[in-house]
């Protein structure tokens, strides 16, 4: 059994007539140590699927499970990353940290609990930033800190739910960078949820395409088995990179066309889906 | 530019806005600029305030009433000073009734060595200055007791639903009732469950602070519901992913997010306590400023419109002071940027 099983798992909103499906019968197995990518459009339900493996909202229908126990609630065995930070704008970088370290060991020392707070907010290089609020903090730092809060719980999974997509692209690049060098010194199971392909190619071992909602539901999974470290620059010209690529717009563009035409709704502006890179070259 | 740049801060944190344009003038940013901008801040109100004195001189004289005609300012103004020299009288006594009894003390255990001497206290009226003291003490009483009930229920209203619903339709009873309607009920509550050998605090007064409290605690009640209850919910999440148990909950996530809201809220109620409290005072005769203005209206004397309109002008300062100083206080809590002396 994998470490992390999603079985039928099916999530709606409202009730009676107004009612809308957001996710059906997703069924998902990660293994331990794993880095699963999960690329969608916006607005397909990415964010309800993060809410149900972290417990924030249970599902209509399905089984979720991690490491073989159902999982029934939030806790801090999945630490999560959220699209909007979820930082406490009154606490300083450090405070942030502090408040989950000390809440999920306070049978630790103090002096142990302050080198774990340490050594995390050195890990996402914000030591000169310890005391600063998050309003002090631009965008990519303010996500570093919540990516070491998450970090620094100590988590079985680290869920990231678009961590990036508010940041500007260079950022994002660097931000990308750490993330992979993050995993790679602790090789935790990582779910990315994301909106942009290359990230998710870039980062996970393996991606998997999420169909537009209403009812959205999972593709197959593409092994990405591109060499670590990837180097960003070098991956635009691999062929490998290239034919992931367009198998995942591929995809993606091919079940937005078929819910398009299934549903009766107008036309549904979305993103462009030429990747990041080739829009800048 | 480091010290401008600090002190203007400060200067906006305090409320004194309008130094910031003397400060930037000393500092020798644009002269021009910060001209126009005194104008405009101290310039105007002036202005204002002395058409205002001028208008009010000019038509004073021509009301007649049955106790003469409608003091000016400038006999309000000395209505105002001799009340300072009254008080200075009155201390001055007290300070002689106090050095003789010294004396006497001195005399009798000479002349009676091994009896005990019996101290006696002064008991002079209350100056005008004693009156504002005690009225000060008495919305602030009044107001800590609201503070301590409202704080704790609107947290648990805005935390809870069913709570909110069960409470709500009482706030809205009651909170548009008048102090005057509240007052018989609290004095003779007061009176019937107050009852010490050797009181601390007189019936008047305790009377007086709990209507300033019953009149004073919804603006806080409401505004701490509407903080609580509109937390934003990435940051409940977090509480929950955590797991948190309440007591940290609340004390580390809900109530640092609603701090801004709670002092908006205590800011109103202290506003209303301070217009409740002149009407309590009245009625329940607790030795403040109410019952000066009481007083003064029984009395019926030539002097009265100008001592009541002194007791009118000390009322409205010392209530823009307060709401100054919880503004002060509001800026200092909130960590939106609001407050940059932090």
């Amino acid at each position: 059994m994998a470490f992390l099983e999603l079985h039928g798992v099916s999530k709606g909103f409202g009730a009676g007539a107004s009612r809308t499906s957001v996710l059906r019968n997703i069924d998902l197995s990660i293994a331990e140590g794993e880095f699963v990518a999960i690329v969608g459009f916006s607005g397909s339900g990415k964010t309800t699927l993060v809410n149900l493996i972290a417990g924030l909202t249970s599902p209509d229908a399905g089984t979720l499970q991690l490491d073989g126990q159902p999982i029934t609630g939030p806790g801090p065995d999945r630490g999560i990353v959220f699209q909007t930070y979820a930082l406490l704008p009154w606490l300083t970088v450090y405070e942030n940290i502090a408040l989950a370290v000390d809440s999920l060991f306070p049978e630790w020392p103090e002096e142990k609990r302050r080198g774990h707070i340490e050594k995390h907010i050195a890990m996402v290089n914000l030591t000169p930033a310890r005391d600063k609020l998050p309003r002090q903090l631009s965008g990519g730092m303010r996500q570093r800190v919540s990516v070491a809060r998450a970090l620094a719980m100590d988590p079985q999974i680290l869920l990231l739910d678009e961590p990036l997509s508010a940041l500007d692209a260079l950022t994002r690049g660097t931000l990308q960078g750490e993330i992979e060098r993050i995993w790679q010194a602790d090789k935790k199971t990582v779910v990315l949820i994301t909106n942009d392909v290359d990230e998710g190619l870039l980062l996970a071992d393996r991606i998997i395409p999420l169909s537009p909602g209403p009812g959205a539901t999972l593709g197959p999974a593409i092994p990405v088995a591109l060499p670590r470290p990837r180097d960003r620059k070098a991956l635009n010209h691999d062929p490998e990179f290239k034919r992931l690529r367009a198998s995942v717009t591929t995809w993606l563009l091919d079940a937005a066309a078929a819910t398009k035409a299934k549903t009766a709704f107008a036309a549904r502006p979305l993103p462009s889906l030429l990747a990041r890179t080739a829009r800048a070259a | 530019m480091k010290f401008p740049a600090r002190l203007i801060s400060v200067c906006e944190t305090v409320g004194l806005t309008w130094f910031v344009p003397l400060i930037r003038l000393v500092a020798g940013e644009e002269p021009r600029a910060q001209f126009v901008a005194l104008g405009r801040m101290v310039g105007l109100p002036l202005l204002g305030f002395a058409l205002f004195l001028a208008l009010w001189a000019l038509l004073a004289g021509s009301v007649k009433t049955s106790i003469g005609s409608v003091p000016g300012p400038t006999q309000v103004w000395r209505q105002a000073v001799g009340l300072v020299h009254e008080h200075r009288a009155e201390r001055e006594r007290e300070r002689d009734f106090y050095a003789k009894q010294a004396e006497q003390k001195v005399r009798y255990e000479k002349a009676f060595p091994g009896k005990a001497w019996q101290e006696r206290k002064y008991s002079g009226a209350p100056t005008y200055l004693d009156q504002i003291l005690t009225s000060l003490e008495t919305v602030f009483a009044g107001f800590v007791i609201a503070s301590l009930i409202a704080v704790p229920i609107g947290i648990l209203c805005g935390l809870s639903k069913g709570f909110y619903n069960a409470v709500n339709p009482f706030v809205q009873i009651f909170r548009p009732v008048s102090p005057l309607a509240w007052l018989p009920i609290v004095m003779i509550l007061v009176s019937a469950l107050y009852a010490p050998k050797d009181p601390l605090f007189p019936k008047s007064f305790i009377s007086s602070a709990i209507t300033v409290a019953l009149c004073s605690l919804w603006p806080t009640l409401i505004n701490t519901a509407i903080g609580v209850g509109s937390i934003d919910n990435d940051h409940l999440n977090v509480a929950r992913v955590l797991r948190l148990p309440l007591g940290t909950r609340i004390r580390k996530i809900v109530l640092p997010s609603a701090l801004p809201y709670i002092f908006t809220g205590l800011r109103l109620s202290l506003g209303v306590g301070w217009m409740v409290l002149i009407a309590a005072e009245m009625l329940a005769q607790n030795p403040g400023l109410g019952k000066f203005v009481w007083d003064m209206f029984q009395n019926g004397s030539s002097q009265t419109l100008a001592l009541i309109m002194v007791a009118v002008f000390t009322i409205g300062v010392i209530g823009f002071a307060l709401d100054r100083l919880m503004l002060m206080a509001q800026q200092l809590v909130s960590y939106d940027g609001a407050g940059a002396a932090r």
